[in-house]
């Protein structure tokens, strides 16, 4: 039986509680540090499936008011494919116009998310 | 050479998240004449370099980045036909409102405005503001400059960074530089605490296994005409460096996140009364300076946490600006309740109230000067107390805030002061 011990920071409010994940072959079996609920929920996805929005910038071409364009991910990737989304983002560029919303980039790294722009340009 | 008068009825000066949502609530108020002027050639103030997520949740219920926040109210200008300026920076603004700005396309222009919104927002504190050692080597940006060279010019200041300070524009560069290919060797606090956001200490220095040493400031910065290492030092309780400490990076960039302050060289000139705490105006109820018919919201009234408060803030400044413009003429002056910050209350926004004027709920809003663990925060009208909140934790980087009725205030007549207060049970 494998026991993993995890200390994480909750972020659902400035408590910042230090929570103490305990994992027993893969599966959570205790959060403690706690002080409600949320922590609880936050700290047993951080440690089965951590995602997070990537935002980041890329070249616009034709643009008369930018030079870049902010783009994100349109919803949660997993976390260890932060770094997938940003270098498959290094050689795009946008074309203008471009208006918010529009798919820069479909399915980043495989991952089934898209990357959209948050900035008309 | 003096040009020629225009007269319009609400005049903002700026057009960021404050401007926009003050027009926007001045013109929903029924006042249509409404000016917003704009150094920037663009809409959106400093929303439009903050292109990470995480602003509207309490307005909009979901995460937006803040391009996609400021486009949300810049829609609703359009929509409202609401006229700006951009280009256009204001140079001016007199005791009796007359605002004069200067711009490519129409040289200079003087408008007497029936009523003013200062909306221009902060700055970042400058490195001359913190007494750091060596000398004046290139490679030393604010935070929020190096924002704008990345997210706005597409240009990466340098590869090795070390960050002094841990406001959130640091936290969130720290993880943005990263992103770009740079590293990020450490983030110094001269506080036992962070001013940041506890979300943006995991997501931007956590996540990519940044330190952030509290306690720590940088005592020497090494290099002439590119930084080449800085050296960090452990300080004690008295935030003096502790001999002994000193850690030298090699490094080609320094970022500064130690602070905001409010942007009132405007304010200052038009002899408006200035906070020595929030470095912003005094206010009263209706967001109105110590000048009539001069309002301020925002960041330039004290400095926010989150971009939502500061569009809730502007939008009761707009509107109230709107009534004034409206009355066109200065209300009776009414009787005044001061509102008193202790025990651990820095200051708060507005700091004072005249119940014949405020709606039927006022928002008073506040920060804590230390970090705060199940402390009450408590309102005293005169020496009642009427108010009694536990909060588990409050901290300096968060602001809070307590809601006044006009009822409770309307049922004490005698009551001359308001205090809001900590206090441990």
């Amino acid at each position: 039986m494998a026991t993993e011990k995890r200390e994480l920071t909750c972020i659902n409010c400035p408590l910042g509680c230090q929570l103490t994940v305990t994992i027993v072959d893969g599966e959570v079996i205790e959060v403690s540090g706690n002080t409600c609920k949320r922590g609880e929920v936050y700290g047993k996805k951080e440690v089965t499936n951590p995602t997070r929005i990537v935002t980041t910038t890329v070249p616009v071409i034709g643009s008369d008011h930018e030079r870049m364009v902010s783009v994100k991910t349109a919803s949660d990737v997993p976390k260890g494919k932060m770094f997938d989304v940003v270098a498959a983002l290094a050689e795009v560029t946008a074309q203008a116009p471009v208006a918010i919303g529009d798919v820069i980039l479909a399915n980043v790294a495989d991952t089934g998310v898209d990357v959209i722009a948050t900035k008309n340009a | 050479m003096t040009a020629l008068l225009e007269n319009r009825s609400v005049v903002i000066v700026g057009g960021g998240p404050a401007g926009l949502s003050a027009a926007i609530a001045a013109y929903e108020a029924g006042e249509h004449d409404v000016l917003i002027l704009e150094r920037d050639t663009q809409l959106g103030g400093i929303l439009n370099q903050c292109i990470h997520n995480g602003f509207g949740l309490h307005t909009f219920k979901e995460e937006l980045t803040g391009p996609e926040y400021a486009a949300r109210y810049i829609a609703r200008a359009d929509e409202l036909g609401i006229e700006r300026r951009l280009g256009t920076m204001v140079m001016d603004i007199s005791a009796d409102r007359i605002v004069t700005a200067v711009s490519a396309e129409r040289g200079i222009t003087r408008i007497q405005a029936s009523a003013v919104v200062l909306a221009m927002g902060c700055r970042e504190r400058p490195r001359g503001a913190l007494a750091t050692p060596g000398y004046r080597p290139a490679g030393i940006y604010s935070a929020g400059t190096a924002q704008r060279l990345v997210n706005i010019e597409g240009e990466l200041p340098g590869r090795e960074v070390v960050i002094l300070g841990s406001g959130d524009i640091g936290l969130i560069m720290a993880r943005r530089m990263t992103f770009e290919g740079a590293h990020v060797a450490c983030v110094a606090e001269v506080m036992p605490y962070s001013g940041g956001l506890k979300r943006n200490i995991v997501q931007c220095l956590d996540d990519f296994g940044i330190p952030l040493l509290l306690s720590h400031t940088v005592v020497d910065i090494e290099g002439r005409d590119r930084v080449e290492a800085v050296v960090i030092a452990e300080v004690d309780e008295r935030m003096k460096p502790i001999p002994g400490t000193e850690v030298r990076y090699p490094c080609d960039t320094l970022l500064l996140s130690v602070g905001l302050l409010p942007e009132n060289e405007l304010s200052r000139a038009a002899g408006v009364e200035l906070s020595p705490v929030t470095r912003g105006p005094v206010v009263n109820e209706s967001l109105e300076t110590s000048i009539p018919g001069v309002f301020a919201c925002g960041n330039v009234l004290h400095v926010h946490d989150l971009v939502d408060y500061v569009s809730e803030e502007a939008a009761a400044a707009g509107a109230c600006a709107a009534k004034y413009a409206q009355e066109a003429q200065a209300a009776e002056p009414a009787p005044r309740i001061t509102i008193n910050a202790k025990g651990g209350v820095r200051y708060t926004v507005p700091s004072s109230v005249s119940p014949d004027r405020m709606d039927d709920t006022l928002t008073v809003r506040f920060r804590v000067g230390n970090v705060y663990r199940d402390h009450y925060v408590s309102v005293y009208y005169g020496d009642e107390r009427v108010q009694h909140r536990k909060k588990r934790v409050m901290a300096p980087g968060e602001m809070e805030q307590v809601t006044l009725k006009r009822a409770d205030l309307l049922k004490r007549p005698d009551v001359s002061s308001i205090t809001i207060t900590l206090e441990e049970e």
